[in-house]
């Protein structure tokens, strides 16, 4: 945080709070309040620890011991895989959400769609956690502004997407979500997150603009 | 793709035809991703000018999908997993 702009914008006015991202001669700036702050740092976290959940790992692996391969103990092939950024996923996730998130690489070939899986699907989490983590590091958790640098406002995009990506999924969000986005009452337990949704967009888009 | 506020200038991009080489990433259309959101990704991953990326992600919104890269398998098989790392649905096709 910069001390020449402290006096002006530590009142920490309505209209700033919710005037999303700004470019300025030393990055994408934004304000958050201690309630914004905590929603997006709680939704971002959900999201990697979905993507990092271990019990995908775990499964993956028990199938790997079915195939055929040898139970070792440590350093086995298990290991080795894992380090040279190889998975045994070769299906598309279950949950839903994940499914969105780490999609099949080939409409109709489940054979291909396997093979990438096994071969990208570690990095890709690793990706969309490390732009998690940049979102956790960079967002005070009591709010505050928020200065981000190029490579850190493109994590934030990503970060902020996939967040709207599974909310788009909880909210079942099709082209035509805005004329019936009615239809979801103030007693539908997901109404709270119309409104997250929304304004996640609009942040988004100004983080766009303010990298643009 | 979700509308976003923006006005979106129609660029005058020659439509070239797609080059005869054998595979092809396809990004589809998706109602969460915002149209803003998908011409910078566009920018940033393929290093298109503006125009050509707002063309594609216009094709996209409005044809439910387009080619946005052409190339031998193992090129088309990282843009996917680019894209996939921005959240965008893309595919790997032989044909378009």
């Amino acid at each position: 945080m910069s001390e020449e702009e402290a006096s002006a914008s530590d009142q920490g006015s309505l209209e700033e709070l919710m005037g999303g991202f700004r470019a300025t001669s030393s990055g994408a700036t934004a304000r958050f309040g201690a309630a914004q702050a905590t929603i997006i740092r709680d939704l971002v976290g959900q999201i990697a620890e979905l993507i990092s959940d271990e019990g995908t790992i775990a499964r993956a692996q028990a199938e790997a011991g079915e195939t055929g391969w040898p139970d070792e103990g440590p350093a086995g092939p298990d290991d080795l895989a894992k380090m040279i950024g190889l998975t045994d996923n070769t299906t598309l996730p279950d949950d839903p959400v994940l499914a969105r998130l780490l999609p099949d690489a080939y409409r109709n070939d489940p054979e291909a769609s396997g093979e990438f899986r096994r071969y990208t699907e570690q990095g890709l989490r690793s990706g969309k956690i490390a732009a998690a983590r940049t979102v956790l590091a960079t967002l005070p958790p009591k709010g505050g502004r928020v200065r981000l640098s190029e490579p850190e406002g493109q994590a934030w995009l990503r970060a902020l997407n996939d967040v709207r990506l599974a909310l788009g999924v909880h909210l079942e969000v099709t082209d035509d979500f805005d004329d019936r986005v009615d239809e979801i009452g103030p007693d539908d337990p997901r109404s709270a997150y119309v409104e997250v949704y929304h304004w996640l967009a609009f942040l988004q888009e100004s983080l766009v603009r303010a990298l643009s | 793709m979700s509308v976003a506020p923006a006005e979106v200038e129609r660029a005058e991009t020659e439509e070239k035809a797609v080059p005869d080489l054998p595979w092809v990433t396809i990004v589809w259309n998706d109602p969460v991703n915002l149209m803003s959101y998908v011409t910078y990704v566009f920018q940033t991953v393929f290093g298109y000018a503006k125009p050509k990326a707002e063309k594609l992600m216009l094709d996209v919104h409005h044809k439910g999908r387009a080619v946005v890269s052409v190339g031998a398998r193992e090129a088309m098989e990282r843009d996917a997993e680019t894209l996939h790392g921005y959240g965008l649905w893309a595919t790997i096709s032989h044909d378009s």
